[in-house]
């Protein structure tokens, strides 16, 4: 049986509009094989819970520059929790002091990718966690 | 090049440019049999080719030759005459320093306030606001897509009685002040020019810029409220409106920086920024605006980048590009029009989050390529700034890199000193060409505005910054401490910004929303309403609306009901 392409949600919430890494990581991933949709800017987290069930994703990679992490992260993953969303892997790449990230990893992020992360090891961690298709 | 109507893409770099293609003389011939070649056999080069960081090639050596049509009287000139390639002044910084103008904001006014006051103390000679997030997308900071962003990546404004703080003991007649803000910049501006009321000082002698470049927006930075033909009539306004009201204050800082942090090479930083100059100068004169009038309070803002010489060119080719255009294609009469302005800001993309101190350095090298390039003004970024805003320890060192570079290095003694050396003219000249190449293909587009909702410069771009980033993937180019030279060091003590801001200012909100008369509030409003379905300018009534402590949110939400908002379609 082929493959099944390995299906990611990019997004992009709050305020903020620098999308730079978020369209470098679409590209970097699709580029590796992966079925990669891309939400554009400013969704709320409902947005992109919805989006994740309706792609029925098996990833999910935030970008967020702002300082808001704190705020939207573990909003998102109450939401996906009560939709019943509990199998995605979320993944959180941008400026983040390396104080959030505990707090971050404890509200259900699977891993927070800093600047100067290269793309391969982005599509690495992915395709070990999402064994099935690699 | 590619067809921009097609999803192909492809940046415009001649493979190979004309002047590399040039005769050796006889004396060069023979250096390259007898010493080069024997050098070449023993220890071949590094690399196989030489690049700009922006992938532009670069020769082993520049010799005359590669400036055979190049004339000293017509493309170099002299200072503060066209076409300006040695800078717009005669005597540039032998006669008055750049303006070392440092970008801050963070938090509530009270705490931008106190870092203005702060910086002044030490020697700056410009302020330069950032706002934050809700303020740039006109929301209150009490609004329920302002949680979580009040005051984190700037400082949260959303009313006069904000500002009024904010510039609180400092005298806007005395100094000039910039302000980063650009969908509801004529709002911002008009809060800005009700302190000054308040304050006594004169409009017709105060002075300043306002980013309100909007066309960047949709280009780049992505902080935009309103479509392109309402937003672009909000910035004729204002252009108007400083024409007969403030003729010393830059009405707009036409910006490449954000175009180039968003990952474009240096020549398509130039060329979108110069042809969203000439898109302003074209609906100003569609306004009936005379182009010797408005275009002198025209500003620009430019990235300086790591590539030194790249940078210095890109500068220099800037001011030959504005000059040639405004007489040209608009027959400019008044040497202010035809001289470009500029500021500059080492490259934030640059930084890196590794190894911060590097960045010290790396600031400093980016600073001193803008000095030799001839800008006006100058921010340096701080070390910690790939983390967090700067603390006041990283941006006093960000400021003293200046004062190095003004009173140590020797720089400013001459004009242009760079001026006359065979790589860099010759440089300048290729970028010069390679930017009038995309100019005149957005032409052929209709203008910008045609050209970024076909998403032609937003491609070109994603292109760009995506080959960048194999780059480094690949090691092609070294990032020193992040793909190469890798250590480990303790993190840094950074600025944090908690949400007790939040809470301030919605408490604030809350107070003024009860003391002000809502009737007068409301009558603003509705005045603004009606004005927005008419052609008058809208500033007097913005204006207005701000003195009567109409907030921030509720004027734009007035302009949001008649001009809509817009919704990109997002380029991967």
């Amino acid at each position: 049986m082929p493959d099944k392409k390995i299906r990611v949600l990019i997004a992009k919430p709050g305020l903020d509009g620098h999308d730079r890494g978020a369209k470098v990581i679409a590209r970097a991933l699709r580029d590796a094989g992966m079925e990669v949709i891309y939400t554009g800017l400013r969704q709320t987290p409902e947005m992109i819970a919805t989006a994740a069930i309706q792609e029925d994703v098996d990833v999910i990679g935030l970008s967020i520059l702002s300082g808001a992490h704190n705020t939207i992260c573990p909003q998102l993953m109450k939401l996906l929790h009560d939709k019943g969303m509990t199998e995605v892997i979320v993944l959180l790449g941008g400026i983040i002091p390396e104080a959030d990230v505990a707090e971050l990893k404890k509200a259900g992020i699977a891993e927070i990718f800093l600047p100067g992360t290269s793309t391969q090891d982005i599509v690495d961690f992915i395709h070990k966690r999402v064994p099935q298709t690699s | 090049m590619s067809d921009p109507s097609k999803g192909g893409s492809q940046t415009i770099v001649p493979a190979e440019p004309a002047s590399h293609r040039r005769e050796s003389s006889t004396k060069e011939k023979a250096w390259e049999e007898q010493t080069l070649a024997p050098t070449l056999e023993r220890s071949p080069e590094r690399q196989s080719g030489f690049t700009t960081i922006s992938n532009y090639p670069v020769r082993r050596l520049y010799t005359p030759t590669n400036l055979a049509d190049w004339s000293p009287e017509r493309d170099l000139g002299y200072p503060g005459e066209p076409p300006y390639t040695r800078g717009i002044h005669s005597t540039m910084h032998r006669g008055r320093l750049w303006t070392m103008r440092q970008f801050a904001g963070f938090g509530a006014a009270e705490d931008t306030n106190q870092r203005f006051r702060y910086l002044l103390a030490q020697g700056q000679t410009g302020l330069s606001t950032a706002f934050d997030l809700p303020t740039l997308m006109g929301y209150d900071s009490d609004h329920p897509l302002s949680e979580g962003e009040v005051g984190k990546c700037g400082v949260a404004i959303s009313s006069l009685a904000d500002m009024e703080v904010l510039f609180d003991q400092i005298p806007l007649a005395d100094v000039t002040t910039s302000m980063t803000i650009n969908s509801p910049a004529a709002i911002i501006w008009a809060m800005y020019l009700a302190v000054a009321e308040k304050q006594g000082a004169d409009w017709k002698k105060i002075s300043g810029t306002l980013q309100n470049d909007i066309l960047k927006e949709y280009i780049a930075q992505k902080e935009y409220i309103y479509p392109p033909e309402p937003s672009m009539r909000l910035v004729i306004d204002t252009f108007e409106f400083g024409v007969k009201n403030t003729p010393k204050f830059n009405t707009i800082s036409i910006s490449g920086y954000h175009i180039r942090e968003a990952g474009s090479t240096a020549s398509q930083e130039l060329a979108f920024t110069l042809r969203d100059g000439l898109e302003y100068v074209e609906w100003g004169m569609r306004r009936g605006l005379d182009v010797d009038e408005f275009v002198p309070q025209l500003s620009f803002f430019f990235n300086a980048h790591s590539d030194f010489f790249e940078e210095i060119a890109k500068y220099r080719a800037a001011r030959r590009i504005w000059n040639k255009a405004m007489v040209e294609r608009y027959k400019a009469k008044n040497p202010r029009t035809w001289a470009l302005r500029f500021h500059t800001q080492t490259a934030g993309c640059s930084l890196t989050a590794q190894q911060p101190y590097n960045n010290v350095v790396r600031t400093a090298l980016q600073a001193l390529a803008a000095v030799l390039g001839g800008t006006q003004s100058l921010h340096t970024n701080s070390l910690d700034e790939a983390w967090a805003l700067p603390t006041e320890f990283a941006a006093t060192i960000a400021l003293r890199t200046q004062q190095i570079i003004a009173h140590e290095t020797g720089v400013t003694n001459t004009v242009d000193p760079l001026g006359g050396s065979y790589f860099v003219e010759t440089l300048t000249n290729e970028i010069e060409r390679g930017a009038w190449d995309y100019i005149e293909k957005i032409d052929a587009l209709g203008g910008m505005v045609a050209a970024i909702e076909r998403g032609y410069p937003q491609r070109e771009i994603a292109e760009a910054s995506y080959r960048y980033q194999v780059a480094l993937d690949k090691k092609e180019k070294i990032m020193v401490g992040v793909n190469d030279y890798v250590s480990q060091e303790k993190p840094l003590d950074t600025l944090q910004i908690d949400e007790t801001v939040a809470h301030r200012q919605a408490e604030r909100l809350r107070k003024l929303r009860a003391d002000r008369s809502s009737d007068e509030v409301a009558r603003r409003l509705a005045a603004l309403r009606k004005a927005t379905k008419s052609k008058d300018n809208l500033m007097p009534y913005i204006f207005e609306a701000v003195k009567s402590y109409a907030t921030l949110g509720e004027i734009c939400d007035a302009m949001r009901e008649t001009f809509g908002t817009y919704e990109e379609v997002a380029i991967t």
